[in-house]
């Protein structure tokens, strides 16, 4: 008992002058960094501690905040996705409002270049309810100076011309419908022949003579003989020429000018005077000037059939700076036309029969 | 339990003058500092650790052998270039184990003390080689030529050594 008891101490004894000793080795040794051994023993020593607290904080908090607080996180996305789609329709209402604003700087600049000529700016409110007719309603009315036979153009080319007046609306008979002709000749040969509808979105010129050399891409103008479109007016270009061998005639297929399928805003000419700029005068600049730049008109979005009642009143901008001239009447963009008589080589209005009766 | 106390019966304590392990220890220390520069080969010789050795047999008691094995390898660091504690951490196991097998077996043959006294030696070494390697992050080489000239030099000086410390004992 005796002899174990001071074998056990003289272990402990043993076991604590080498651990003093070694601790003396640490203090005194320096590793790499030129750091204490030990200050490494005792830093190593602490550190698994500190990792394991902040291994275990860290998974507290994780399992906090990714299971236990996630219906807030549902709140916050169902929120973020609400304004997402409000942001969407605003920002697509903004898309439209500008790509309108590009189509009036056009209307705008054509009406600048073209100040002298009377013309009246509509809106297309509405198309034939039926496919065989190609025609469409506009916002101007006999109210507003509009007359039968009234040529309807864009500053790409030629539209129309007015099939019947209303008050407070229009209706237009578009180049391609099957009973419309417009007087063009071709821009290069200078040879007339009247184009008329196919109801088909592409026109047809006839009765050019197939010693006329006629290309394909050859501008077609209006000639000014049917008296309602001034003189040198794009109406199209030409997509085909295809001889016919049972005609002196070639068979060409004209590609109209202006975008017949998609016409949101028109020009009515007042007038048949020739515009003083003509082709030139109807290509569209990219952007308008500040100076004239005038806000969105607060119109109703024109619907596919016209509805018998309340029309979109029309607020087209007019420059102000530039009124438009009239030979008699006071400073005013509403002038009666010249001429209304329908051209030689168009199909005669309603009207125009009933006068000749 | 009755063989420890019948071992104990048998195995005799040797006790010292009053100074002589402390005087002892100086010699030895004074000894290894200076022999070295006027006698090469005397570095081969550990004169602390020889007298470390011889005492530890003779007290025969772990406690005592491992305190002398530290303080007289403590003294040996400071007065060499190595670490405090080196030299220390030596002796003190090589107090402490000679003490151990001194309390069982009998030491007091000369060729047991030499046998011993190599044994010793080269555990001496062992504890710094590994220590230097641990702890100092030191290449030391284990298996030299120079340890085991020394550590037979050393047990064919102990022959001569501790029947000349025998004689300071109290009788």
């Amino acid at each position: 008992m005796t002899s174990g008891r001071s074998q056990h101490r003289s272990l402990f004894l043993l076991a604590a002058s080498l651990g003093v000793q070694i601790l003396l080795l640490a203090a005194q040794v320096k590793r790499d960094q030129d750091v204490r051994l030990i200050r490494v023993w005792a830093v190593e020593a602490v550190a698994p501690l500190g990792r394991s607290a902040t291994w275990i904080t860290d998974g507290i908090r994780g399992g906090w905040t990714n299971y236990v607080a996630l219906h807030s996180l549902g709140k916050e996305n169902a929120q973020l996705r609400a304004e997402l789609d409000q942001l969407k329709m605003r920002n697509a209402e903004l898309e439209g409002r500008a790509a309108e604003a590009d189509r009036l700087a056009g209307l705008v600049n054509f009406r600048q270049n073209n100040a002298q000529t009377p013309m009246l700016a509509a809106r297309v409110i509405g198309a034939s309810p039926s496919s065989s007719g190609r025609v469409a309603f506009i916002d101007r009315g006999s109210r507003d100076g509009v007359a039968l036979n009234m040529g309807v153009i864009t500053p790409d080319g030629v539209v129309g011309k007015v099939l019947a007046v209303y008050p407070e609306t229009s209706q237009v008979l578009l180049v391609n419908d099957k009973d419309s002709g417009v007087g063009a000749l071709l821009a290069g040969s200078r040879t007339q022949g009247p184009v008329r509808g196919t109801g088909d979105p592409t026109l047809g010129m006839e009765y050019i003579s197939k010693e006329v050399k006629v290309s394909p891409g050859e501008a077609i103008l209006t000639s000014g003989q049917d008296r309602i479109f001034p003189k040198d007016l794009p109406v199209g270009t030409v997509e085909e020429v295809a001889p016919d061998p049972h005609s002196p005639f070639h068979k060409i297929v004209v590609a109209p000018a202006a975008h017949l399928d998609r016409l949101e805003e028109v020009l009515i000419l007042l007038t048949r005077q020739e515009l003083p700029t003509s082709a030139k005068a109807l290509e569209p600049l990219p952007s308008l000037p500040a100076a004239v730049k005038a806000p969105a008109p607060a119109v109703a979005r024109p619907a596919a059939a016209v509805p018998a009642s309340a029309p979109a009143k029309p607020v087209v901008p007019v420059p102000a700076t530039q009124p438009v001239p009239t030979t008699a009447a006071p400073a005013s963009p509403i002038t009666a036309p010249t001429d209304p008589m329908p051209a030689a080589g168009n199909p005669p209005g309603p009207d125009a029969a009933k006068e000749e009766q | 339990m009755e063989v420890r106390l019948a071992s104990e019966q048998h195995i005799e304590v040797h006790k010292f003058h009053a100074g002589v392990v402390t005087v002892s220890v100086l010699l030895a220390l004074m000894f290894e500092a200076f022999l070295p520069v006027h006698l090469p080969w005397a570095e081969l010789v550990d004169l602390p650790l020889l007298v470390t050795i011889y005492f530890a047999l003779s007290r025969r008691n772990p406690s005592a052998g491992l305190m002398l094995g530290m303080i007289i390898g403590v003294a040996q660091d400071s007065l060499s270039h190595t670490p405090i504690g080196l030299y220390g951490i030596c002796k003190t196991i090589v107090g402490f184990t000679a003490s151990s097998i001194g309390a069982r077996l009998d030491v007091e043959h000369p060729i047991a003390r030499c046998f011993l006294t190599f044994v010793f030696f080269q555990l001496h070494n062992a504890v710094f080689v590994f220590i230097s390697r641990l702890l100092l992050a030191r290449p030391e080489p284990y298996l030299q030529t120079r340890v085991v000239v020394g550590s037979i030099v050393s047990a064919m000086l102990s022959i001569a050594l501790f029947p000349l410390l025998d004689r300071l004992r109290k009788s």
